[in-house]
């Protein structure tokens, strides 16, 4: 009887091993290459070599005692598993659905942390403002004693306007731009992160920031040359402090979610805040780019105060229908 | 009684790490969770990769444009250089896990070195928010304590209070994966993933078939092979696959010992293979009757 029942198992393996060894070999060419690598008739035999193994795993299960076998089924099982469910849409067209909905449609999803956010920007703004008008000494406390040297209150007029209109030599200004773009990206990615400790560190990191621009604004308005400042800020300002913005947001939307979680349970509300937060984040180092370009060249190469406020203004515009501006929900 | 204590754990650290993966055709493929240690493996080797990357790209950008492709000393030629390091930096700091894991193999080297892959925890597709959002995470579970750990070399006394009380704090986030059972970083928590085992493993030879006709020179009886259990037998086969001396000539005096094998065995690892090749026949007919016997203590 025993010796019957180990030429069913071994019958039961001889039958199958062809299909498991033919199915390995397939997901072996995914996996190094792509599906596409597959001839067609591989790519037909796929699904009905990856049923025939799941129901030999379930056979096996319920049968054998062989160790070894049953890793090799399940290990076989779950990559060929990831291969015939996890199909992918193509690159191109992931982007290209990035842009015209997921984007807008996180963004849009995240209204109120925006408001949030920006209500926290400008606070500080005002803050900065008002404490350096109280006591110019705030400036170096906000601003750090190298900065408040170079355009701090105590700077002349002629010396913060050069900063303004200075155009220097061509070759420094890429550099400065992707400087301050990965700088920038940076900070806002960890703003995002910083958003897991249920907000509250992101808000520092936002109020601080709208704090150091208030300090700085008011330095140029007490001399009188706010007018200017503005333009120098706005042809990029716009874009870059609309983009800390929704860095501010996304993580908000974390931590709030993380913290009340509503209807679902704290762990699905998590993941879910997550990854729309995440490709609000995408969109955020999209900006950040299109920011630094604005500043590296943009703003080096047009010096004209209105023509300064024209551009900046037009791109808060342009995001602002971007994302906001009603549109067919995508189906499916 | 030690060892079985050992074993007893072994086993209970193995299915605790055990989640259900359902397909739509029914069947629980019961995925295994990666272990912290696993995980922290694979992200040491990425690391060492991303440092010889960034090591390569400082190079390139030295040697590689200013010497062989001659960009002058100009200033023009020096903001090429910086731009070109600054970019790639911020690439390869940001886009080396989401790249990589954004592949087939959802993987990144170090993970697929350590044979593991990331997953969605619900079992369907890893989407790429998903994967982006695991690994933007890593801002303030890498980078923040480290750049507070920095910061406290650098600077003097005065802030170094704070700066500890700072990376303490960082510290929650770094060691997050260690204080829940599905060993989620924060990031896979945001994300819904698990990094899971994905070792490919290959089809090796049936131990319980006999390779001819001939009538096995070591007979057992049935008392004999009532002992043992499915453990016992799936530990004896690992022994078996593994073939090391030491281990075949303990496990047969453990054998030999327990049901009472009064000749002399000359030939451990062919005993072995005998009790294997009758005990196992043995327990599958119980386990298709429905009465199977997970150990020894199961009468």
């Amino acid at each position: 009887m025993s010796s019957e029942l180990a030429q069913g198992t071994a019958r039961f393996r001889a039958e199958r091993e062809a299909d498991w060894l033919r199915l390995e070999k397939i997901v072996d060419r995914v996996e190094r290459r792509s599906v596409r690598a597959l001839s067609d008739d591989d790519l037909f035999a796929l699904p009905l070599l990856y049923r025939a193994t799941l129901s030999s795993l379930s056979v096996a299960r319920a049968t054998s005692l062989d160790r070894a076998l049953l890793d090799y089924l399940e290990a076989l099982s779950l990559r060929a598993y990831f291969i015939v469910y996890g199909t992918r849409t193509d690159l191109l067209r992931r982007i290209g659905q990035f842009f015209a909905t997921d984007w807008p449609a996180a963004v849009r999803g995240l209204w109120r942390e925006t408001l949030a956010s920006l209500a926290l920007l400008v606070s500080g703004m005002l803050a900065g403002y008002l404490l350096v008008a109280s006591d110019p000494s705030w400036f170096a406390a906000i601003m750090g004693p190298d900065e408040a040297v170079v355009r701090g209150p105590t700077a002349s007029t002629a010396a913060l306007q050069r900063i303004l209109v200075h155009t220097g030599n061509q070759d420094g200004l890429s550099v400065f731009a992707s400087f301050l773009f990965t700088h920038n990206a940076q900070v806002s990615l960890l703003a995002f992160a910083l958003g897991f400790a249920f907000g509250v560190p992101t808000a520092l990191l936002i109020a601080m920031n709208g704090c150091i621009a208030g300090a700085l604004m008011q330095v140029y308005v007490a001399h009188g040359i706010g007018g200017q400042l503005g333009g120098w800020l706005a042809i990029h300002g716009t874009t870059e402090l609309f983009s800390m913005v929704l860095a501010g947001a996304a993580g908000f939307h974390i931590g709030r979610r993380v913290a009340f979680p509503g209807e679902s349970s704290r762990l699905a509300a998590a993941a879910e805040a997550g990854r729309t937060a995440a490709t609000v984040m995408v969109g955020v180092v999209v900006m950040l780019s299109v920011a630094a370009l604005l500043e590296g060249f943009g703003r080096q190469l047009i010096t004209d105060s209105f023509a300064r406020y024209a551009i900046g203004g037009f791109a808060l515009l342009v995001w602002l229908l971007f994302f906001y501006i009603p549109r067919e929900a995508r189906r499916g | 009684m030690a060892e079985q204590v050992a074993a007893s754990r072994y086993v209970a650290r193995e299915a605790s790490l055990r989640r259900r993966l359902l397909t739509p055709e029914g069947l629980d493929l019961g995925v295994v969770l990666a272990d912290a240690g696993q995980r922290a493996s694979a992200f040491m080797i990425d690391a060492v990769f991303i440092i010889l990357a960034l090591i390569a790209l400082t190079l390139f950008v030295i040697f590689g444009l200013f010497g062989v492709v001659g960009v002058s000393r100009s200033t023009n030629g020096l903001s090429a250089l910086a731009i070109i390091w600054l970019i790639g930096w911020f690439v390869l700091r940001n886009g080396y896990f989401i790249g990589f894991e954004l592949r087939g193999r959802a993987a990144t080297p170090g993970k697929r070195i350590s044979g593991l892959r990331v997953i969605a925890r619900d079992g369907g597709r890893l989407t790429a928010d998903a994967v982006i959002a695991r690994n933007l995470m890593r801002e303030i579970e890498v980078f923040l304590p480290l750049s507070f750990l920095s910061a406290r070399a650098a600077e003097g006394s005065a802030d170094r209070w704070l700066n500890l009380l700072g990376f303490a704090w960082a510290a929650v986030f770094l060691f997050f994966p260690l204080f829940n059972k599905d060993r989620l970083r924060v990031g896979d928590l945001l994300a819904g993933t698990w990094v899971i085992r994905a070792r490919p493993q290959t089809l090796a030879a049936d131990l319980g078939a006999t390779s001819d006709g001939a009538p096995p020179a070591y007979r057992f009886t049935d008392a004999q092979l009532d002992i043992y259990g499915e453990f016992e037998l799936q530990t004896l086969e690992r022994v078996l696959r593994e073939n090391h001396q030491e281990a075949l000539d303990t496990v047969t005096a453990a054998i030999v010992q327990r049901i009472g094998w009064a000749e002399p065995v000359a030939d451990p690892r062919a005993f072995l293979a005998a009790f294997y090749r009758a005990q196992r026949p043995q327990l599958e007919r119980r386990m298709l009757f429905g009465r199977r016997k997970a150990d020894k203590t199961v009468r």
